[in-house]
């Protein structure tokens, strides 16, 4: 189906003894927004890694955009088109904003030496451009933020971290991104603000799959069409939110068996 | 951008004017209770800069205007040379400091900006020296011989990077510390290279200008250090032009998040085995050109200069200037250089202050004295 952007198949990852992800068969849609649930250590951010490269699966395979992608590197899976955020924030501090966000469009941005060292007008034709983007992108999120654009991260609060870290991901105006629980060390309504701001980009770029991992519920009930629940590294409900909060097996595998 | 001191270019100037009649009083210092002297009084000015704001002032003007600074600099060094022309041990001592300045900003685009930290800076410097002796003899031009001796330090520095790739954290820097000592052990035991008393490298010659000549002006007669002073100055400020315009590009950005988190440098596409090995091999480019400019310099080359002890002096310049700043290596290559030869007390525990200095700056001030601030690509253009 040419309507599945991201598809894995029998993926399984092993640490050791343990098996993090069991033969995972999972899709992602073209244009949906997908959110991923379990319990903690059921695999869900393995997965995540999994699929941007940074681990090499132990068996099985992922396909993006009917390309076999297992076994590629981190770079080469984001030059495909896939970007992440990171469950703990993954910022660098000493840089300013503009650095963190621009380092996310990275496959767009000329890397040769040559260019770099002596043709200094493109380097600055690259740069205003990248400013102007950077800013408006930014700007969507808070406009407070984009006149810190050339503070240093390590000033921003909480919530402007994680703005910042969501803009690097969006900056290269991906066809599939990976939110891993950003909500985590929000507040309820801050989260709702940031999520708002995420589909409000969403809705003026090429509209872009999202895969969100979360832990509040009303975040997921209100922005995912579909659901997948994972525990111990399988899959063990697939379907709306309604659908997934009444399945039995999902209610044993959160709240215990009496 | 958070609202500045007042700027002012007088200032400024005033400042660097301050800066370069110490360090001439301290080249020209005889008795160490000049020294100490000098040293109270900089301190005591510097305190005094620091009560009335100016000490940030300066600092915010130099970053407003780092070209007034930049020319100031040469300036100042031109006036040095110009004051000490007759006198060889302190132009000497000038073209060293400019050349283990040019050697640090190699070292500074490894530790500054990627992260990999250098323990065989004094074997790069010296691959460049033993270059530069074996080839000046066979008559190649001599501008081939100094890139010969930076591309020969690349290249092994290329072979030496390549099998440490795979690996995180502090094996790069043990990899160094390894090859720094063997490096010194193969220079003693081989005799075509000159053995323990190594070799005589003839003087720099550039399309027919003889550096190693001295300069008569009528009456005047200039020491030829002066000819290396002039040259090391603008190796230097060559070097310094293109460290900053590598750090102020996309690459520039990309190596700070490889020193900062591989892990997330990773997810966006940055290669990290191609910017530490752009990185390591430019470095030690820059090192190896210092490096054969100082032996012809010197017009000595011997295994002892270039021992593990010599490559800490050079991390230490960094860490004391702040590491990731090129304007810190300057003043803080001056300091180390200039400091042991004018307190002779300190001699023979030299390697013992580097020591202390390390400690002192890793205690006090991890980020040097003069810290890095944020990149700012294009200078001179409003930002905010």
């Amino acid at each position: 189906m040419s309507d599945i952007l991201l598809r894995a198949e029998a993926l399984t990852m092993r640490f050791g003894g343990l098996v993090a992800l069991d033969a995972l068969n999972l899709e992602v849609h073209a244009k949906e927004v997908l959110g991923l649930l379990g319990p903690n250590g059921s695999g869900k951010t393995t997965f995540f890694n999994v699929a941007t490269g940074l681990y090499a699966a132990s068996a099985g395979k992922v396909s993006f955009e009917g390309r076999d992608i297992s076994g590629q590197s981190a770079q080469a899976v984001y030059r495909s088109g896939i970007t992440r955020t990171f469950q703990r924030s993954r910022l660098s501090l000493p840089l300013s904003v503009f650095d963190n966000v621009v380092i996310g469009n990275y496959r767009k941005l000329n890397q040769g030496v040559w260019f770099n060292l002596f043709r200094r007008a493109g380097v600055r034709a690259e740069y205003d451009a990248m400013v102007a983007q950077t800013r408006a992108l930014l700007h969507t999120f808070s406009p407070a933020l984009a006149d810190k654009m050339f503070d240093a991260a390590g000033s921003l609060s909480m919530i402007d971290r994680r703005r910042v870290e969501i803009c690097r991901a969006l900056i290269s105006e991906p066809r599939l991104l990976l939110l891993d629980e950003p909500s985590a060390g929000m507040t309820h309504d801050e989260t709702a603000e940031l999520m708002d701001d995420i589909m409000q980009v969403r809705d003026k770029l090429a509209p872009f799959s999202i895969v969100i991992i979360e832990h509040e519920m009303n975040v997921i009930q209100r922005i995912t069409q579909r659901c997948v629940v994972l525990n111990y590294g399988k899959k063990i409900a697939d379907g709306d939110y309604a659908h997934i909060v009444a399945d039995p097996e999902v209610q044993v595998a959160y709240l215990g068996q009496e | 951008m958070a609202t500045l001191s007042k700027i002012s270019k007088p200032l400024l100037l005033g400042a660097m004017l301050v800066v370069f009649v110490l360090a001439g009083e301290l080249l020209r210092a005889e008795s160490q209770l000049e020294v100490a002297s000098l040293f109270v009084i900089a301190i005591v000015l510097g305190l005094i800069a620091r009560r009335f704001g100016w000490m940030r002032r300066a600092a915010d003007s130099a970053d407003a205007y780092p070209r007034t600074l930049g020319l100031a600099c040469v300036l100042g060094v031109c006036a040095l040379l110009a004051f000490f022309h007759e006198d060889h041990f302190a132009l000497l001592l000038l073209g060293s400091v400019l050349l283990y300045s040019t050697a640090c900003l190699g070292l500074n685009i490894q530790f500054g900006y990627t992260g990999i930290v250098n323990f065989a800076g004094a074997a790069f410097f010296g691959i460049g020296s033993y270059t530069a002796a074996v080839l000046a003899k066979t008559g190649t031009p001599h501008l081939l011989v100094l890139a010969a001796g930076g591309a020969m330090a690349a290249l092994i520095s290329c072979l030496l990077i390549l099998p440490v790739l795979r690996t995180r954290g502090h094996y790069a820097a043990l990899v160094t510390i390894a090859f720094s000592i063997l490096f010194r052990t193969f220079l003693e035991v081989n005799d075509t290279l000159g053995g323990p008393q190594g070799m005589k490298v003839p003087a720099l010659n550039l399309f027919g200008w003889n550096l190693g000549a001295n300069i008569e002006i009528g009456d005047i007669e200039i020491s030829f250090y002066a000819n290396y002073v002039l040259f090391a100055l603008a190796l230097c400020v060559l070097a310094f032009v293109m460290v900053r315009r590598l750090e102020r590009s996309w690459i520039g950005v990309a190596m700070d998040m490889v020193r900062t988190d591989e892990v997330a440098a990773s997810v966006f596409g940055v290669s990290i085995a191609r910017l530490k090995v752009i990185a390591f091999m430019a470095g030690n480019f820059l090192v190896g050109v210092a490096g054969a400019v100082y032996g012809m310099m010197t017009s000595y080359v011997a295994p002892n200069n270039f021992t593990f002890a010599d490559s800490l002096i050079l991390v230490s310049m960094l860490l004391l200037g702040g590491i990731g700043n090129p304007w810190g290596i300057l003043p803080a290559a001056a300091l180390i250089l200039i400091l042991p030869e004018k307190l002779q007390f300190i001699q023979e525990y030299r390697f013992l202050l580097y020591g202390v200095v390390i400690i002192l700056i890793l205690l006090f001030r991890p980020q040097g004295l003069l810290p890095r601030s944020l990149r700012n690509f294009f200078p001179g253009r409003g930002q905010a």
